[in-house]
This record gives C-alpha cells, structure tokens and sequence, in this order.
C-alpha cells in the first residue's frame, strides 16, 4: 500500500468569489518520495494550513493536481468521491497535540483505525503492539491516554497515523508541545518509520530545533512554495 | 469493532449514573402517575366487584349511587326482588364523611349494609381480621387501610361504633377506605341533624298552620315523626339468578319500576368515564410534562456531553470514522442513558414511590414496557439535535491553523 510519495502540481485554492475572493494557495508544487521525510515552513496566513487541509482531503482545492501515493486524488476540478475512505486508507495524521481518544486506550486508540478499514479486531490490535514495540510504548500499551506523558502521547499518536500503513503523513507541528530531546526523538522516529514502512512524510513545523534535520524543506509564502535544500544534519 | 459508546461511558461512568439517576426519578414519578390512574381505575373496579351487584338500582335519571346523589324509597327492593330474574336484593347507602376515632378522624366511605348473611349484595365479600356485622346498631367493619383496629370505638356523626371486623382492598373510587355499618344507622346518619336543628324543625312546623290544625289531633306529631325518620336509600343492589341476561333483567326493573338500571359494565363506564375522568385527564398532562421535561433532560445532557466532544470527533471523522458510526455512539450514549434512567424509575416507583403514596398506586407491567418503549423513542428522538451537531462537525477542525 505504501510507496509512490506525494506529488503536486499548480495547487490553488480560492476561499469566496468575486471582490471577496482570497487565494490562499495560489501555486503549489511539491514533491515528496517514498521514504522521504520534508519540512514546510511558513509565517502564519501563508497558506500552510489551507495546503494541509487539501492535502488532508478534507477541502476541495481550486485547480491543480494532486497525486497521493500513487492515486491522482484531485484533478483540476475532478476530486475522488469517497474522501472518507481516502483518509483512512492513504494519509496517517499526526496533529500539534496528540488528540487522542480520551475513553479508548492506547492501543484501542491505534487499533480503531484499522478496524474502521474492516481489519479484523485481534490483527488490527496486532499490528498496533508492533508499533509500540518500533516506538518504545510497548508497555503502555493498556493505559489511558491520561495516564502518558506528553512524549508518550505524542508516540501514540504517531503509531495511530501509521497503523493503517498509508503512503502518506501529514504531521502538523508534531514537535510543537515537546522539549527539544523529546522533539528530535519524534523526528527520528517519523524519518525511521518513513524508511521502513516507505512512507512520504510532510512536516508542518515552526520548531527551530529540528528544522536543521530536513534534508528538503519547502517554504510557503503567499500561497506559493519555493523548494529549498536542508541541512541534513544527522542526528545526535 | 470498539464499542465506542460503551468505552465512553466507562470512562466518564460516574457522570452517566449520577445523570441516570437524576433521569430515573423523574421517570419514577412518571411511572407512578401512571401507576395512580391505573389504581383509581382498579379501585373503581374493586368498589363494584365487592359490592357483589349485578345491577344497581338508583333514582331515576341519575348516576347513582356512585358518581351522583341518589334517593329511592327503602321498600322499593321487595318489588325488584319479586321480579323474574332477580335472585337476591339489598338496600345500600354510601356517604364519604370524616369518621372520628378518639382525637384523630378518617376520611372513609361510610357504607350501609342490608342485615344478612355473607354473600348479602353490599357487604365486604372477606374479612382479614374479626367478624362481620350481626347487630342491627353501632357495630362496624372498616377496611384497614383506616388505620382502626378490632374493637376501637369510631365516632359517626352522634353515634358510637365498635369495629367488629377488618377488611382490606374496600374503598371508594377515591381510594378512600370503607366502613361498613347497618342500613337503619346508615340511613339516620345521612339525614340526622343536630338538637338545635331538630328543635328548630319542630318549631318552625308547629307554627305552619297547614300542619298544626286544632281540628285534626295529631296531624302535628305526624308530620315531626315523618321528617325525623328517613326512608330514603341510595341504591339498591341486584343479583341475578344464574342463566339469566343482565340487560333484560335490568330493561324490566326500568319498565316496570321506572328507576334507572345500571348494569355492570355500565357502572364501570360511569366511573371510570365520568367519576375520575378529570383525575385521568390531569394525570394525562402530568405524563405528557415529564416526558417533555425528560426529553429536554436527555436532549440537554447529551448535547453537552457531544459538545465536550467536538475535538475527538473531528479526529475520527479526520481518521475516516463513518457518520453513522459517530451518530451511533451519540444514539447509544442517549439510550444508555435512558436505561439507566428506566431501571433507577422502576426501582424507584416500585420501592420508594409506591408504598408511601398516598392512594393505591398500580404498577401494571404492560406500563413498565410501554414506558421502557417511550423512554428508548425519547432518547432516540432526543439524540437527534446531537448528531446533527456533530455530523456538522468539520474533519478540518483537527487539523490546526
């Protein structure tokens, strides 16, 4: 199921018409390959969350395409009707708070996706202990949400948007809530997953911390990104 | 799959039974106004079938004896029993006052029964406790729902009585317990009035000259002695003879006696159609209130409750959640919680409301399931303003900016 990346050509999204009309994306290009894990970085009202929202399937852009793991989702006008099911199946979501499901336990939290997809209970919950086992929350695995710290939480919550072994994540400021130690270790453990599991990543960050780990960053401004070489810089 | 209603109210399962129970004893009081309503319609019912009457004879025209006054001739029963069909006849009287016991008084329906055997139309068909009435004067039988006991003295009116018996399940269609005493003390008891009224009645004729003619010695005590006895009754009981039809019997007294006949089924109309189809009506509201009240409770709470869950089900719609899968965990919460509210109201009306209460509260368990059934239609019905508040919820609202 994963693999073939992320691909966007000329994404624009109009909000109103006429003499109210904003283009909140007006020309956006990105390119992201299995695997690979990319930062997207932009002052606030540049667009960053109306992109994430198009590439999340949950807003219709204006013109454009948009290739998702292989599967053109929107084509100048054309969009994939089933957007539901396109969320379940192809893109994992990791928000700025873990948002997890406050009466589900953590491994019900990661296994509900799963089960959603019609995956049976016992491998659906499988598959969640065996992201544990890769993020080190194996021993949480029956506590409340409540009951984890906020590294722990955020590690769920990472295991949730993986479970279903999309090609693609969307990580919305992931490190955001996280002290630095903390906020690098969720970086290597989404560029660790995005190699193993082939998956594309996208970062939403402001995080000056780990900013410097993306091998490519793309910036957006004014709607429109410009794709820029990152640092690389390895892990310590 | 989860049981994503299920493991919510786990979680939060302190909030759900202390609003369930809070639900509960309102639906307890509504269990019991129902319970209310069925138990005046079974005391009516109890009323006739004690009074062991296949049909009542009562002034012409009226009601009687139950839900109107009524007035007929004490010997108008030796021409009805003589009449075919009619297998055995007895004079009755009702009259609802306040029977006083030492310091304390009861209201009770003060009966007066024809002298006779058991099986006599008009007496309590069982006694729990003592004997029946073999005097003809100041001996009782009261149902113990009065609260006497055997051999308490019970004032009516001027006279004393001695409770001889005890009874249970004898009381008006008011619920209000019966005492049963002989006809002739019945009789002087609805129409005795007081020394100075009694004085000021012989006065009042002795000055009417058309009463008190010096030429017709006696005329005067002739006339005191009628208006100081009573020779009314207010019904007279009927038992027919076994192969004979109710109706015709009763078409014949109406012929030839020209009373009005009351059978069985007719009396039941009257009182539960007339006597407390007011009761039964305000009942009515009452029943429509709370569950309006109820369905605003539900409504209320678990509108709240999905309000303190926007975020989370902006999440499982982001991760893909079907509507219905969320509408269904709302749904199932509501009618969780109207479970938890039926079985507190149950238990309450049952141990807690119903004993205590007053009159005789009925709890009929083809209520119970009805009121099972509306308590699921209003949690459903309630649930609605709910799942469309989340339904409305955007995916988008997970996703920051």
């Amino acid at each position: 199921m994963a693999g073939k990346g992320i691909h966007i050509e000329g994404l624009k999204k109009r909000y109103g018409s006429g003499d109210t009309a904003v283009d909140a994306l007006k020309n956006v290009n990105m390119q992201v390959a299995p695997g690979e894990v990319v930062g997207l970085i932009g002052p606030s009202g540049s667009g960053k969350s109306t992109l994430l929202k198009a590439l999340g399937a949950v807003i219709e852009p204006t013109a454009g395409r948009m290739i998702l793991g292989g599967e053109v989702i929107y084509d100048n006008g054309w969009m994939v009707k089933d957007l539901r099911a396109l969320r379940r199946d192809k893109i994992g979501f990791v928000f700025q708070a873990p948002y997890l499901i406050p009466f589900l336990n953590v491994t019900d939290n990661v296994a509900l996706l799963p089960m959603l997809a019609g995956i049976p209970n016992a491998e659906a919950r499988s598959r969640a202990v065996e992201l544990f086992k890769a993020l080190d929350v194996e021993h949480r695995a029956k506590a409340m949400p409540s009951q984890l710290s906020g590294g722990e939480q955020q590690r769920v919550a990472i295991a949730r948007g993986l479970v279903n072994h999309p090609p693609v994540i969307l990580a919305d400021e992931p490190t955001a809530p996280l002290d630095s130690v903390r906020a690098l270790a969720v970086i290597r453990i989404l560029n660790d997953m995005a190699r193993k599991l082939e998956t594309a990543i996208i970062v939403v960050t402001h995080d000056e911390k780990i900013i410097p780990t993306f091998k490519r960053i793309y910036h957006i401004r004014d709607g429109v990104t410009y794709e820029e070489a990152g640092e690389g810089r390895e892990f310590e | 799959m989860i049981s994503l209603a299920g493991r919510d109210i786990m979680h939060a399962w302190g909030k759900f039974v202390f609003t369930g129970v809070g639900l509960g004893l309102l639906i307890g009081v509504t269990l019991s106004m129902a319970g209310i309503y069925r138990g005046m319609v079974d005391d009516a019912k109890v009323l006739l079938d004690n009074s062991g009457a296949d049909l009542w004879v009562v002034q012409k025209d009226t009601l009687g004896p139950y839900a109107e006054s009524s007035s007929i001739y004490d010997d108008t029963w030796r021409s009805i029993r003589g009449m075919p069909g009619v297998e055995r006849v007895a004079n009755i009287t009702y009259l609802t006052m306040q029977v006083r016991q030492g310091e304390r008084d009861v209201r009770a329906m003060v009966t007066g029964v024809t002298p006779g055997e058991a099986g006599t139309p008009g007496w309590p068909p069982y006694l729990v406790a003592g004997r029946q009435i073999t005097r003809g004067h100041y001996e009782a039988v009261a149902d113990i729902a009065s609260g006497f006991k055997l051999g308490d003295r019970i004032q009516i009116r001027r006279n004393h009585y001695t409770v001889v018996g005890l009874t249970r399940r004898m009381v008006s269609s008011n619920g209000d317990p019966m005492v049963f005493i002989p006809l002739k003390d019945a009789q002087e008891s609805q129409f005795l009035k007081d020394n100075d009224a009694i004085l000021q009645q012989r006065r009042r004729t002795a000055e009417n000259p058309n009463f008190n003619r010096p030429q017709v010695p006696g005329l005067l005590e002739a006339v005191i002695a009628s208006q100081s006895t009573n020779p009314y009754v207010n019904a007279v009981l009927v038992q027919i003879k076994s192969g004979h039809n109710a109706d015709e019997v009763a078409q014949s007294i109406r012929r030839w006696k020209r009373l009005t006949v009351y059978t069985r089924g007719q009396m039941e109309a009257i009182l539960v159609g007339k006597l407390i189809a007011t009761s039964a009506r305000q009942i009515g509201m009452f029943l429509v209130i709370l569950s309006i009240v109820s369905s605003a409770i539900v409504a209320f709470i678990i509108y709240t409750l999905t309000l303190g869950k926007i975020r989370e089900i902006a999440v499982l719609k982001l991760i893909g959640t079907k509507n219905r899968t969320i509408a269904g965990l709302i749904m199932q919460q509501a009618i969780a919680l109207g479970l938890i509210g039926f079985v507190v109201g149950k238990i309450s009306a049952t141990l807690l409301m119903a004993p205590f209460f007053p009159k005789y509260v009925l709890l009929e368990p083809l209520d119970s399931v009805f009121g099972f059934i509306a308590v699921v239609v209003i949690c459903v019905l309630s649930s609605i303003i709910a799942i469309r508040v989340a339904l409305k919820v955007d995916p988008a609202e997970a996703i920051g900016g």
